[in-house]
């Protein structure tokens, strides 16, 4: 019971802590800029803002356009409690997988497309259109680079990945640097961020998600929003813990929590300063280089599979 | 007695739906209910012995029916059990929903070949599942394809309809030829017709695997399997809706179970070259990739819902293909998981499949329309249809929690256990095939947001899209049946597969029922609970919360201000300006190309410079490669074998008798 209760405040914490986490990389990217930048709570400031707002809503907006926005938050917020943050072993993990948590993404975007699609304007096709194609071609490198993980663990269970990650005399594996690599190139197209899409853009002809969301306010816009947040703190964990576990909590006490929490956010401030930096120094790519590069994820983490069946399965 | 009425009551309730459907043919109401009564009784009493099958050990029956000396046998196992519940749900949906969709048929022409063509059809494929020899095997699978070439014409006045049957039964022959083939050998190791007999014969190597070629080209020439697949679009999409639910969910499942029971059960797995899982393996992954991106492309709907079946055998068969390797590899219980797995699939693929080929049926009604350019905003107009088909439309994209994710899920399972192979070439085959998988259930889901965006959202993009109207009850609840047990069936997996892990049992002697077990109703564990486990009820349980936070803030909440549209403060919005079918994937189209092909085509008329544009015309045409490379080159070929015995045919009588006297000759000459 105790371990259910920690694993909700865990989620919880992720969850509160996304649009602090927002609003870091965007004063990060201010500081490298010149600039000074919104302070660190400006993210809350915007949603609190959102969710007393009246929300416009278009004349012609099915049911499927008010559903779609708590659906996104719902599924996003659950895959963030199937996450090993600050506690490796917890109940929640045995819910989902990590196929499960490919699923649940699968299916906040599958709404969002739909939502896009609702009003039969342009830019929400178009937005639906490219967001679902990139997807086709992420989805599968993530679940393929995931896998590689799985393999070396025996195991789709997060917790018990991370486990294998921290705990196990893997040697020196090839194929995770194929796995990271493609998981790296993948959490930056699914969470939007350059060069791939540009998060603070909008209206531009090369928008992807922004396009999709354009007709939103208020709640609907703060839910998405929020959820859009959650999902960039997902990935970045998501990243941490599988490749650099170290730090994080076996056991449940209250020293090895603080320490692994501390662990976490440090190393999200360590990947927020890589991703800044990234975002400062490239541009955005032409819309049709994305599959491009998509593909190569998708390549990079089959052979990372390939090259686990090759150098490492022990026969 | 017992086991007789329990075999037969499903059939003969086919067959007297037939007999009934001429008979009552003056009043076409009375017709209907007639026909659809039946035919839903028989679909209920198929189901039941279907899971009598499943729970129950074999019961078998003779009838004194057929060639003399040969009466019919029939045996209802787990295996024919299993695909006698996939043919009862699909029945009794199809048969409640056909009650509102041939009303408004019955205006304008007769439904008694309809009617006839299409119970004989349903006792088609339940003969096959019942057969237990390959005499009874052979005369239902022919019935099954006679009377679904009936339903592919039945609209015979358009010329489409007629060339696509004409394929479809050429091929269908074809397949029939390579089964017989496959008997063929069997019966000539032990001379018997009876599967019985068949089980325990021994075959060498060499017939052992030229049977499980012919037996695989053959099914997989009715399952649909690229590069087989040539017929299934074209001869789907043009069959009535009612018919072509069944053909779909159904009929190409039945091609399914006649692999398992010609390659599992009668050749048997023990007697099994290493090649074959890799050869069904490749074939699964091919057909599930080619399919979908084929899917991808099309603008009629239920063309597009057709090579989606393509896509989803294709699943169904990498699910028997990693069965087989590890089979052959002797881990029976990753065995067994793969074969549950593609079970689950199947009857999952029947249940979508079924209610989305429903829902076109629903939206031709409604928008007289299979044009996916010409529709758009029918959320508006038909709201029930709607709800149920984005059900399908969530199920088959395999999202958590619906139906299609689990067995989704059980494949890959069972593909991360590649590890186990060893050294083996094939080891490295599974990951590749995971590969395709994944790619196909994200394109899928891509193609399935492009099928509910354009169709049931926007605006309408033509006027009978705009005047489109809502199906009868009859309609919807024959949608809301299988809509209904696809969400069951993605919540509560674990009892399912306790009845599924039968057809394991029967056929490779192996349960996965205690691992299944092991974790409780709640959690789907199908290895163990450390290596990997599902909770469906509460992935569900946070779906529904969603759902009630939307519903109580619709309520409860802040008022909304419903105002015009912004799109960015674009004016005049006109449905012209929205995304079509063809623009939401060309991305894929350019992406794809090198597999595509597209022929594009486009005309741009100005009135004297560039930029005063009058006319612009854009069109795309996607095309198979298996045409090109498959089928062509096949039908060049065989128009040139024909061209060059042609001079035989242009002989006098006394030619002609020489002919046959040199036949006879050669073949006396092989008697002595």
């Amino acid at each position: 019971m105790k371990l259910w209760a920690y694993n909700i405040l865990q989620a919880a914490l992720l969850i509160g802590l996304s649009p602090l986490a927002a609003a870091v990389l965007r004063k990060l990217k201010a500081l490298l800029q010149n600039r000074r930048g919104p302070g660190p709570l400006q993210t809350y400031r915007d949603l609190v803002k959102l969710f007393n707002k009246e929300p416009v809503l278009p004349d012609r907006a099915s049911w499927i356009f008010r559903l779609a926005p708590y659906v996104v938050f719902a599924v996003t917020a659950l895959s963030a409690a199937i996450v090993p943050v600050i506690l490796v072993h917890t109940p929640l993990s045995a819910v989902a997988d990590v196929i499960t948590l490919v699923g649940l993404l699968a299916m906040a975007r599958f709404f969002t497309a739909l939502a896009a699609m609702d009003l039969g304007t342009a830019f929400g096709g178009m937005g639906a259109s490219r967001e679902m194609t990139f997807a086709a071609l992420a989805e599968p490198a993530m679940l393929m680079s995931v896998f590689i993980l799985s393999l070396a663990a025996q195991s789709t269970n997060l917790s018990t990945v991370t486990d294998t990650m921290l705990n196990a005399d893997l040697g020196l594996r090839p194929s995770l640097a194929f796995a990271l690599t493609a998981m790296a190139l993948v959490a930056i197209a699914e969470t939007g961020r350059i060069p791939v899409d540009n998060p603070a853009t909008h209206l531009e002809l090369t928008m992807v998600h922004e396009a999709m969301v354009l007709e939103y306010s208020g709640r609907y816009l703060a839910l998405i929003e929020w959820a859009n947040q959650i999902k960039l703190m997902l990935f970045a964990t998501l990243l941490i813990n599988l490749f650099v576990p170290w730090g994080i909590a076996m056991e449940a006490t209250a020293v090895n929590m603080a320490f692994a929490a501390s662990a976490w956010l440090l190393k999200l401030l360590a990947l927020f300063v890589a991703l800044t930096l990234m975002e400062t120094w490239m541009a955005k790519m032409r819309i049709f280089r994305v599959p491009e590069y998509l593909g190569l994820a998708f390549l990079l983490a089959i052979l990372g599979m390939l090259t686990h069946f090759i150098l490492e399965v022990v026969i | 007695m017992n086991n007789a009425l329990l075999l037969l009551s499903g059939p003969a309730l086919a067959l007297s739906a037939s007999a009934a459907t001429p008979l009552f043919a003056r009043d076409r109401r009375v017709q209907i209910w007639a026909l659809c009564s039946l035919l839903a009784l028989s679909g209920v009493a198929t189901a039941v012995s279907g899971m009598a099958g499943l729970l129950s050990p074999p019961k078998t029956a003779v009838l004194p029916l057929g060639l003399p000396r040969m009466p019919m046998h029939l045996r209802l196992d787990a295996l024919a059990g299993f695909f006698q519940v996939v043919i009862g749900f699909s029945v009794v949906s199809a048969a409640v929903y056909s009650v509102g969709y041939l009303r408004p048929m019955a205006k304008d022409r007769s439904l008694t070949p309809l009617g006839v063509f299409l119970s004989l059809f349903v006792l088609g494929m339940q003969g096959v599942t019942l057969a237990n020899d390959a005499y009874t095997f052979m005369v239902f699978w022919e019935l099954m394809s006679v009377t679904s070439y009936f339903l592919v014409v039945f609209e015979h006045e358009n010329e489409a309809n007629r060339k696509a049957g004409f394929l479809y039964l050429l091929m269908a022959h074809l397949g029939g030829l390579l089964i017989l083939g496959g008997f063929a050998v069997l019966y000539a190791a032990e001379r018997s017709f009876e599967f019985d007999v068949m089980r325990a014969a021994e075959l060498s190597p060499l017939w052992a695997s030229m049977a499980f070629l012919l037996a695989g080209f053959g099914f997989g020439m009715k399952a649909g399997v690229v590069p087989l697949h040539a017929w299934l679009p074209e001869a789907h999409p043009v069959a009535p809706s009612n018919a072509s639910a069944l053909m779909s969910g159904v009929m190409i499942k039945v091609a399914i179970f006649g692999f398992l029971r010609v390659v599992w059960d009668l050749v048997g797995l023990e007697q099994g070259a290493w090649w074959w899982g890799g050869v069904v393996l490749a074939a699964g992954s091919s057909s599930s990739v080619s399919g979908i991106l084929l899917a991808l492309q099309q603008h009629d709907l239920k063309r597009l819902l057709a090579y989606s079946s393509v896509e989803n055998i294709g699943i169904i068969v990498i699910g028997l293909g990693l069965a087989m390797i590890f089979s052959h590899f002797e881990y029976q219980d990753l065995a067994a998981l793969g074969i549950v797995a593609s079970l689950y699939h199947t009857l999952n693929h029947s249940l979508f499949k079924g209610l989305l080929f429903m829902g076109a049926g629903a939206v031709l009604h409604g928008a007289h329309n299979r044009d996916m350019e010409q529709m758009g905003g029918l959320i508006r107009r038909m709201p029930y249809t709607a709800a149920l088909f984005l059900v399908g439309c969530v199920s088959i994209s395999a999202l958590p929690p619906f139906n299609g994710f689990v067995s989704e899920w059980l494949t890959f399972q069972a593909a991360l256990m590649a590890p186990k192979l060893t050294g083996t070439i094939l080891s490295a085959l599974i990951p590749f095939s995971a590969a395709m998988l994944a790619l196909a259930g994200a394109l899928a889901a891509t193609c399935f947001v492009k099928v509910f965006g354009v169709v049931f959202q926007g605006t309408p993009r033509s006027r009978s899209a705009a005047e489109s109207h809502e199906v009868d009850r009859w309609m919807l609840s024959g949608m809301a049946i299988p809509a209904l047990l696809c969400v069951l069936l993605g919540v509560f997996p674990v009892w399912v597969i306790r009845l599924i892990d039968a057809v394991p049992i029967a056929l490779i002697q192996t349960s996965l029922g205690g691992l299944i077990a092991e974790g409780g109703w709640l959690w789907l564990t199908p290895i163990a609970p450390e290596r990997a486990s599902y909770s469906p009820l509460i992935v569900m349980a946070v779906s529904l919360s969603a759902g009630f936070a939307a519903f109580f803030m619709y309520r409860r909440g802040r008022p909304v201000r419903r105002a015009p549209i912004w799109s960015c403060g674009h004016p005049n919005l006109n449905p012209r300006m929205q995304y079509t079918a063809t623009s939401f994937s060309q991305p894929l189209r350019h992406i794809f190309s090198n597999i595509y092909r597209p022929l594009e085509k486009s005309l741009r008329v100005d009135h004297g410079h560039i930029l005063q544009v009058k006319q612009v015309r854009y069109s795309v045409h996607v095309q198979d490669l298996a045409w090109n490379y498959l089928y062509a080159p096949v039908r060049q070929f065989t128009a040139w074998a024909t061209q060059a015995v042609d001079w035989l045919h242009a002989r006098r009588i006394h030619g002609h008798l020489a002919l046959i006297f040199a036949t006879l000759l050669i073949l006396m000459s092989l008697l002595v």
